[in-house]
């Protein structure tokens, strides 16, 4: 890098631009995703709202408020050096943990569909800390991973266990409530930092082979309650529980088939207008596209996904810094699996955990996590040219 | 960075890279390959087919008086998806409706119930329709009860009550006409499997029995269809498609209700009159018929039921009774179902035989008290000699032993046990002529067709019962092992596939193994009247749209004409008249002033009754008059009733009555049905108000 172009990337910095290093691609991606998800969620909502003599644009008011909460977020996130974020890290973990304790104390935490997941607070808000301690966790376990204590360019088998714990600890409170879905897409995130952290292999397949038999013997023993099997039971067999979850299932899936190549038109389809499909406006937000959209208008979706995590792998490449290739990594792998999850889901390729879609699901604890995600990355992107 | 970490990168990147390629390879099999398949899926739950029915078509009489007309109801339904949520299945619910009703607790369980549901033998009253539909649990609820429910609906979770249009069958001129007419009742599956190939919705009615059921197809019209999508609370959200409902066509018989009352009344007289004479009288029927087009005026059976029961719901006692053998199964429609042996209304098919064989039927014979017919004796009737008489008289009089002694000799003309192939068969030959064992084709359903005991029938009876009859000691119960059924059975094998000199004389005095339906002796005797013409019975004579336009006219059927000569016929035509002027009718029709032909007829009748009694004589009578213009047949049997004369020839004589007018010993022309003295010939007017013309 010549002194030159240094200077130019310091003056930059020092003009404090509110967008300075801000990847566009990347952005336009995002920006696309949020306006086709307040779309999607006004269209899941507003026809059910406005017959049952509700205020049709309630979702997509509070929607377009979570999306502007979420924009401050991951401005801040953005423009805050990193190295900050660094030194808070251990009190945002700290703060996540408490959070994810407090949930699951009867009278504070609130159950919704069989999960402790939620705290409520004044105004009919709801926050769901497991999804801020996903961050906590990533951001925690790459200022670990990327700490060179020794003389060497990998992390040792003690960094990777205290990477562990600081992993662990909310997982097994999130594992509590239980959200599986969750868990699901912390644990693939963990096992991808430490893959991508150049610790030893061994850890990479140990990890995964604790979590293979870790999920077989949580069915077997009844670690997971009846509401979980049953989930898992109706992915297997969505006609077996026509009410329940197979009900849910079998529904998004015809949802998301009589859509077509080119759907029934935005705000146009009779399954979302009907409201068919349970949780349409959050978790199965998906199958609103699949009906009105189409193929073609998935197929948009999935392109924009695409962009987004072709966008952070990029980022994460030209990282020469380990701490920021690892937060990069680690929400690449975040949003590529609760995508694939909650996509996967309403196709029935995966089995039903209530995770939101990225960005397009109503939700504003997911959506500010995302959007302090999205931030991350692009933090990471002007630290890049810095 | 290690090379390991960019690399391991790189992996991450494929991975999600093939994920992301996964899910757009699911999303494409979902919506483009399997696309029409969901499509579908979701039309079938967003989309609801509201039907509505269509008006039922009248059907009325010659003179279009209607008997069967639809009349709003209200009905009280009960929802079997609904009530099964309950925690007690909807005990609870229904006992308070029972109360509510003033029904029996059973009578709302047995009819919330599907068929398959209740064990073979308590399916009395069942619901023949699906679970997914309200099942009706009376259509004629009062008012105040119907608001009862609607108000206070968390009372009655499951339960609604809602004005629908049901089918009434008005009696008008106290006319029942149960047999005739049929009902209507919800589809079953085999209905809307399409099996006949037609059509149907849920929701609709179907006709079920007689006329109803016959002529569904013009009756029912097609119902309106609404296409609505809904939402997933099943509110409506949308109207998709909209056909109007079109009413169905009426449907013109040949029925005229008062003769039809006046024969349901006769008969029901009838069989009172011969129970209080000690018969049993288990059943009766009365046909009465145009000679000169097979026409049917009336059709009447005994004992009937209420055809508004069934659209008023039926009890389970009510539905059990229709079919119980103690009340005399009142669901059989005795005129085309009820099988009997004909006795001496069969004399007329002898007379002819014997024509054609070439005896005399002007000259005299013998009417001894018994022949003797191989090696046993044939007794007269009451055992009566009545020395050489003519062959009318002998008709007149009923006597027995003529006919025996014709047929035995024609028996031994033709072979005698061992039969000549070139066999005249003269008796079997003018019982075919008849058409005996072949239905009459009329236009109700589930005509029996009577059976003819000639050779065939015999040879095939054998084939069938070879079996039993040389195996009786092994096959047969222990308490059917007499002396005299042994005997049977080892004649039976040995020579029961062969008319036997008993079979042959049995058949010229209609008795034995030949039955016929009262309606088949009155197309018998309607062509005796007629000048020979056998004639297809008929009900309906138009199908009428609701604006009057023809639809469709039945025009009158040949079917053939008897065997016999234009002498003969004379003859018959006299011998018939002298049975009501000095023979066994004489005293039934004495002082009538209209001149009737007739035949009496009493059939034993061999078996017991449940309670081990001997089963007493059918009684028949057999007519048609007036004897010099002759219009009508009129037939009337009563099964167990006693003697043809006293118990059918007054219920024939009352019907005459009615349908010429006559009062006493005169003719009241006011009071004559058809006072040109043919029925209706043109269409009537249709109107549900139409009355009945009063005799003044």
């Amino acid at each position: 890098m010549s002194l030159s172009s240094q200077r130019i990337n310091y003056r930059r910095n020092s003009r404090q631009s509110a967008f300075a290093g801000f990847d566009p691609i990347l952005t336009i991606a995002v920006a696309l995703l949020l306006i086709t998800g307040t779309l999607l969620v006004y269209a899941a909502t507003r026809n059910w709202y406005a017959a049952n003599g509700l205020d049709p644009e309630y979702y997509l008011k509070r929607h377009v408020i979570n999306i502007a909460i979420g924009s401050l977020l991951a401005w801040g996130t953005t423009v805050v050096d990193y190295r900050l974020i660094r030194a808070y890290t251990p009190i945002f973990w700290i703060i996540g943990v408490l959070g994810l304790t407090a949930v699951l104390i009867p009278g504070i935490g609130d159950e919704v569909n069989g999960a402790q997941a939620w705290i409520g607070l004044p105004g009919g808000f709801q926050v769901q800390p497991a999804e801020l301690a996903k961050i906590s966790i990533i951001v925690g376990m790459s200022m670990i991973l990327s700490e060179r204590s020794h003389d060497t360019d990998a992390p040792q088998h003690a960094d990777v266990l205290q990477a562990l714990v600081v992993a662990a600890i909310p997982v097994l409170l999130i594992l509590s409530q239980p959200d599986m879905g969750t868990v699901f897409i912390i644990s693939i995130a963990v096992v991808t930092i430490i893959a991508v952290s150049g610790a030893p292999m061994r850890w990479v397949v140990g990890l995964i082979l604790v979590a293979v038999i870790g999920s077989f013997v949580a069915v077997k023993v009844g670690v997971i309650n009846d509401y979980q099997v049953k989930r898992l039971q109706a992915f297997v067999d969505p006609n077996a529980d026509s009410q329940g979850s197979g009900y849910q299932l079998r529904q998004a899936r015809i949802t998301v088939g009589s859509g077509g190549l080119i759907g029934t038109g935005l705000f146009n389809g009779p399954q979302t207008n009907g409201r068919f499909v349970p949780e349409q406006q959050t978790d199965f937000i998906f199958t609103v596209a699949g009906e009105e959209l189409g193929f073609l208008g998935c197929g948009f979706i999935l392109i924009l996904y695409l962009t987004v995590l072709m966008r952070a792998f990029g980022i994460a490449r030209k990282s020469n810094d380990p701490y920021g290739k690892l937060v990069c990594t680690g929400v690449i792998a975040w949003f590529a699996f609760q995508t694939f999850e909650n996509i996967g889901m309403t196709l029935g390729m995966m089995p039903m955990t209530g995770v939101p879609l990225p960005f397009v699901s109503y939700g504003g604890s997911s959506m500010f996590a995302t959007m302090i995600g999205f931030g991350l990355l692009q933090n990471v992107n002007a630290r890049n040219r810095g | 960075m290690n090379q390991r970490a960019r690399l391991s990168l790189l992996v991450v990147q494929i991975l999600i890279f093939s994920l992301l390629a996964g899910l757009l390879g699911r999303l494409f099999y979902l919506q483009v390959a399997a696309g029409p398949k969901y499509r579908d899926a979701a039309l079938s739950i967003q989309s609801r087919d509201v039907v509505t029915p269509a008006t039922r078509g009248l059907i009325v009489d010659s003179s279009g008086v209607p008997l069967a007309l639809n009349r709003v109801g209200i009905a009280v339904t009960i929802d079997r998806t609904k009530i099964d949520r309950q925690p007690d299945k909807g005990a609870a619910v229904i006992s308070s409706l029972s109360k509510l009703l003033n029904l029996r607790y059973s009578d709302i369980y047995q009819r919330t119930r599907l068929c398959g549901e209740l064990p073979k033998g308590s399916r009395a009253g069942c619901w023949t329709g699906s679970r997914f539909q309200p099942i009706p649990i009376t259509k004629e609820a009062d008012p105040e009860i119907a608001l009862r429910i609607v108000e206070r609906s968390d009372q009655y979770p499951g339960v609604s009550a809602t004005p629908v249009s049901i089918r009434n069958y008005p009696a008008n001129a106290g006319v029942n006409g149960a047999h005739l007419l049929g009902y209507v009742g919800p589809l079953t599956d085999v209905d809307l499997s399409g099996a006949n190939g037609r059509s149907y919705f849920r929701s609709e009615s179907i006709g079920k029995a007689g006329l109803e059921i016959q002529y569904d197809e013009y009756l029912r019209g097609t119902p309106g269809i609404k296409t609505v999508i809904v939402d997933r609370k099943e509110a409506v959200t949308s109207t998709s498609q909209n056909s109007k409902p079109i009413g169905g066509n009426h449907l013109v018989t040949s029925i005229d209700a008062r003769v039809q009352a006046s024969a349901e009344s006769a008969l029901a007289d009838a069989v009172r009159r011969a129970r209080a004479s000690g018969y049993r009288s288990d059943g009766g029927a009365a046909v009465v018929m145009d000679v000169k087009n097979g026409q049917i005026l009336a059709l009447a059976s005994y004992p009937t039921y209420d055809p508004n029961s069934f659209e008023r719901g039926l009890t389970v006692a009510e539905a059990e009774s229709l079919y119980s053998e103690a009340a005399g199964v009142p669901a059989l429609s005795r005129p085309l179902q009820g099988l009997f042996a004909p006795a001496s209304t069969f004399k007329s098919v002898s007379v002819i035989a014997a024509a054609n064989a070439g005896y005399d039927v002007n000259a005299s014979y013998d009417c001894p008290s018994e022949v003797e017919v191989g090696n046993r004796a044939f007794q007269n009737f009451e055992s009566k000699a009545q020395g050489r008489i003519s062959m009318k008289k002998a008709i007149a009089i009923s006597c027995d032993t003529i006919w025996y002694r014709i047929a035995f000799d024609e028996w031994l003309r033709d072979g005698g046990l061992k039969p000549k192939s070139s066999a005249n068969d003269y008796f079997y030959t003018a019982a075919k002529g008849f058409q005996v064992g072949k239905k009459t084709g009329i236009d109700l359903p589930s005509e029996s067709s009577g059976r003819l005991a000639d050779r065939d029938w015999r040879k095939s009876w054998y084939e069938q019962n070879k079996d039993f009859y040389c195996n009786y000691k092994k096959r047969a119960p222990k308490s059917q092992q007499t002396a005299f059924l042994l005997q049977l059975a080892y004649e039976n094998c040995l020579d029961g596939d062969k008319i036997r000199a008993g079979d042959a004389v049995n058949f010229s005095i209609g008795q034995g193994d030949t039955v016929i339906t009262p309606l088949k002796l009155a197309q018998m005797y309607a062509a005796i009247g007629n000048g020979g013409t056998i004639w297809k019975p008929t009900v309906a004579k138009a199908i009428v749209k609701t604006d009057g336009t023809v639809v469709k006219k039945f025009s009158p059927e040949k079917l053939g004409s008897i065997p016999a000569s234009k002498e003969t016929l004379k003859f018959l035509n006299s011998a018939l008249r002298e049975v009501v002027v000095s023979g066994t009718g004489a005293g039934v029709f004495s002082g009538f002033p209209v001149a009737i032909s007739g035949k009496t007829g009493t059939a034993q009748v061999f078996g017991k009754n449940a309670n081990g009694s001997q089963k007493a004589d059918t009684s028949w009578f057999a007519s048609y008059g007036p004897t010099e213009k002759p219009r009508f047949a009129v037939v009337m049997m009563v099964s167990q009733g006693g003697f043809g004369a006293s118990t059918s020839g007054i219920g024939v004589r009352k019907i005459y009555e009615t349908l010429l007018g006559v009062q006493g010993s005169k003719v009241v022309s006011a009071k004559i049905i058809f006072p040109s003295g043919v029925p209706p010939v043109g269409l009537p007017k249709i109107s549900p108000a139409t009355k009945v013309k009063e005799a003044k």
